[in-house]
């Protein structure tokens, strides 16, 4: 591909307080075959048009901070190469179902809560051991039960996707509830009680349609669907169980 | 008039380090009032990209002892015996609660956790969670840190400087990004935890956020920075984007070889080479498993012999794996492969990976003593931006990981304390000085129309004259014109001009002020560089080629003064392993 071709980004701006919808600005880049759209972007930012803000860091799809839609799809656009997306243009907009800071910044703040009302972190009955006693022991097929609900970015690219989120923002979300599981499967964890009342709750996996948007676009084949799907059953099994009369089988 | 908020301890970074000392704080007193400044969400933060694993004595067959001598030779005797004997010591208690936490660590079949070995380590003692431990170390502090109620984030807030009042550091100022609000945020007690400054380079593995702004506002405020001239070159990037192929892809027994299909390390004194599919490989200290220093000095040589590969983004040498076959690979270095794969098409199940010699650890940074104190009473510092000294002239792969959480620990409990015995605060002059900086800010960014510098063409020019002047190899003359230059595009960013005027994240008034702390730091690698007419480590003086215990087995400290940096020395600390020849190979 030659250095002088060119490819044009439609690339959505916003300013707080100054518009009143996002509007497209063109912007036309060197097409070279080893650029993402993040470097396009950075071309923008560092010879073209100073203004223009978004989030980026680790370039390498693990900081999980520069989730954009790219043509109507979420995406890593470290990872959206400019060649798979010739001859162009490419539109490229804030992630959707999240407000707009600003261009392509979208607000976090929801997201987050939802990460921390799921309780992921280690729940013990006990208090934690002195490390001298060492470490909890862990079969890798334990390990292996949860290890890829783990390895979640929070890049949110599944929230952008989901289109319940995009109806019913109180719904909890697929990376949210795969983090919830990612702990419930933990063998060192005893806190499934805690997070079964939010799991449960009406905001909880029951929004979910299995449309399986979001494990479409996970960058990490994380599976957020699958995730709620187990929950799913885990949760109904519970509310049987828990109907008057029928005796209880768990082991806690 | 800026707005102030107090607490108790106010941590700038919310990285491994940041994140562990406030876990420490909330257990050494669950009263106190902890505040988190990060300018990226804590979960975005560099720790994220770190792969190959985190050291730490768990084994039968392991000790102390062994991981000491590892890492003063890998340091050079550069580091400080005392840090590395109380590191050494208290790594496996900080690696075991991050078990507890839940971090996914790889196990062996009985359920215990399972190590790997790693380059210049004679034992292998290298704690992993495939290839993404950095990233699983992070989520786990960070999702822990989320039950802590008497901890406020500040997440998406730009630190830009330290309060200091009476001889004493109460606080930072900061830039709310949402609204561009500059803010003074009080604290009896401050703790930097900010990392590395690996972007001041332009081929490196270190994430954009990566501009040394710790240690620039440590160095303003009149902490010297020590042994910045030590800049590790990793031996394995990808070429153009310097992503980083981790050393556990040779610590499972990868191999380099250069255009003539050599095993080119051979000829550096790191041993012979023992064929792939030998039980005994890959051997401890040998050969591909040396230390990151000699690896990355070995690629520079045989570029010079031309016994390397011509591509479009550099010369490059393969890492080949393919002999461990897709199922070791999958299992044991799966973002290796997922990363080769995405950024340059290749297939390590089927092609050898092309890597060279990429900028990736600042082994310098803000000086503190043991207890992560620097020398500026209630100011303290760990993790990349702090040089403690473990590292030395070159820090051991998996080692930083672990330095973090026993560091950011010390620094969390040492602040607590200080906080305790220090309640007053000097409010009224750091809202004076709070507002000066806001009026910094404004006059010299926001509001200039006049600016004629963009960011772009400084820290490129910065970029080129570092990896000219201070990269692998360097001479008098080389450094020389670092310094200059740098001092050049010091003058000149004061001319630098935004487009942006606006106040809400405004991404090009945070990139005009990582220019500036990118150009102390630069400042101080070039000075010290400079300064250090020997070679030891990661700094080889073409010049000066050997090892002068006489009159350089010191530390460099770098003051800032309204000139060039003042370097002056401090003795290293030896205690029971005196500097002796570094030898690797099986067997050292």
């Amino acid at each position: 591909m030659s250095e002088n071709t060119t490819i044009t980004l439609e690339v959505a701006r916003y300013r707080p307080g100054v518009d009143e919808r996002p509007t497209m600005q063109l912007y036309e880049v060197p097409l070279r075959d080893d650029w993402v759209v993040l470097d396009a972007l950075n071309y923008i930012k560092d010879e073209v048009d100073g203004t223009l803000s978004y989030r980026w860091s680790c370039r390498m799809g693990v900081c999980g901070s520069c989730g954009m839609m790219v043509n109507g799809v979420p995406k890593l656009t470290c990872s959206a190469f400019l060649r798979d997306l010739a001859p162009g243009p490419i539109r490229v907009e804030a992630l959707q179902h999240f407000p707009i800071e600003r261009d392509l910044v979208t607000v976090l703040d929801d997201f987050i809560d939802k990460l921390e009302s799921v309780t992921p972190w280690i729940v013990r009955d006990e208090p934690e051991p002195p490390p001298e006693d060492g470490e909890y022991k862990q079969t890798p097929a334990e390990l292996a039960t949860f290890k890829q609900y783990s390895m979640c970015i929070n890049c949110m690219l599944c929230y952008s996707a989901c289109p319940v989120y995009g109806q019913e923002p109180e719904f909890i979300g697929p990376a949210a509830l795969a983090l919830a599981q990612r702990y419930n499967l933990d063998s060192r964890d005893e806190g499934n009680d805690l997070r079964a009342m939010v799991i449960g709750s009406q905001n909880g996996v029951w929004d979910c349609t299995f449309v399986n948007e979001c494990s479409e676009v996970c960058p990490k084949h994380v599976d957020p669907a699958g995730a709620i799907q187990q929950l799913k059953l885990v949760s109904a099994v519970e509310w049987f169980e828990n109907l008057p009369g029928v005796p209880s089988r768990r082991k806690k | 008039m800026v707005e102030t908020i107090s607490h108790d301890v106010v941590v700038v970074g919310g990285g491994g380090a940041g994140l562990r000392a406030v876990i420490a704080m909330a257990e050494a007193r669950p009263d106190l009032d902890i505040a988190m400044v990060s300018k990226v969400y804590p979960m975005r933060s560099h720790t994220v990209s770190a792969e190959g694993g985190a050291a730490a004595v768990i084994k039968d067959n392991d000790s102390f002892e062994d991981h000491i001598h590892d890492t003063i030779t890998g340091s050079d005797w550069m580091a400080d015996q005392d840090a590395v004997e109380t590191f050494v010591r208290e790594a496996p208690n900080e690696m075991i609660r991050l078990e507890h936490w839940g971090c996914p660590w790889n196990r062996e079949p009985d359920g215990s956790v399972a190590v790997r070995p790693f380059g210049g380590m004679k034992i292998e003692r290298t704690w992993y969670a495939a290839d993404k431990t950095g990233f699983h170390m992070l989520h786990t502090l960070f999702q822990t840190s989320l039950k802590l109620a008497q901890v406020t984030r500040y997440d998406e807030w730009f630190g830009t400087s330290l309060l200091v009042e009476n001889g004493r550091c109460q606080g930072v100022t900061a830039i709310e990004l949402r609204t561009g609000q500059v803010r003074a945020i009080l604290a009896k007690a401050v703790i930097v935890t900010t990392g590395g400054a690996g972007r001041i380079f332009p081929f490196t593995t270190n994430a954009a956020i990566k501009t040394g702004d710790g240690m620039a506002m440590a160095y303003r405020a009149g902490v010297p920075l020590k042994d910045m001239e030590f800049v590790q070159y990793h031996p394995t990037g990808l070429p153009g984007t310097g992503i980083l192929i981790t050393e556990a892809a040779r610590a499972e027994g990868g191999i380099l070889v250069n255009s003539e299909g050599d095993r080119y390390l051979r000829h550096y004194d790191l041993g012979d080479p023992i064929d792939v599919d030998d039980p005994r490989h890959p051997q401890l200290r040998t050969m591909e498993l040396g230390p990151r220093d000699k690896l990355s000095q070995c690629f520079m040589r045989e570029e010079e012999k031309g016994h390397v590969f011509e591509g479009e983004h550099g010369t490059y040498v393969h890492l080949d794996v393919r002999h461990l076959g897709e199922a070791q690979i999958e299992a044991k270095i799966p973002f290796v492969r997922e990363l080769a794969l995405n950024y340059v098409g290749i297939d390590p199940v089927h092609e050898p990976i092309p890597v060279r010699p990429v900028v990736h650890y600042m082994m310098g940074g803000i000086d503190t003593d043991i207890e992560a104190a620097t020398e500026l009473p209630g100011l303290y510092a760990a993790g990349e931006c702090a040089c403690v000294s473990i590292n030395g002239a070159n820090r051991l792969g998996s080692n930083s990981l672990t330095e973090l959480l026993v560091f950011g620990r010390r620094a969390g409990e040492s602040a607590t304390r200080w906080a305790e015995e220090h309640p007053e605060i000097d409010t009224a002059a750091l809202e004076r000085q709070a507002q000066a900086e806001q009026e910094r800010i404004a006059t010299n960014f926001i509001n200039k129309l006049d600016g004629t510098e963009r960011i772009a063409t400084i820290r490129r020019e910065l970029n080129e004259t570092l990896e000219a002047g201070a990269g692998v190899f360097r001479t008098e003359e080389s450094l020389q014109a670092s310094v200059d230059k740098v001092a050049e595009l010091k003058e000149r960013a004061k001319n630098v001009g935004l487009d942006d005027h606006s106040l809400s994240f405004n991404t090009e008034l945070t990139a005009a002020l990582e220019l500036e702390f990118m150009l102390d730091a630069a400042e101080a690698v070039a000075g010290a560089a400079l300064a250090r007419r020997e070679s030891r480590g990661a700094h080889q003086r073409s010049d000066h080629p050997d090892r002068d215990d006489e009159q350089y087995l010191k530390h460099s400290l770098s003051y800032r003064t309204d000139d060039r940096p003042r370097i002056e020395q401090r003795d290293v600390v030896i205690t029971n392993w005196p500097p002796a020849e570094r030898t690797y190979g099986p067997g050292t």
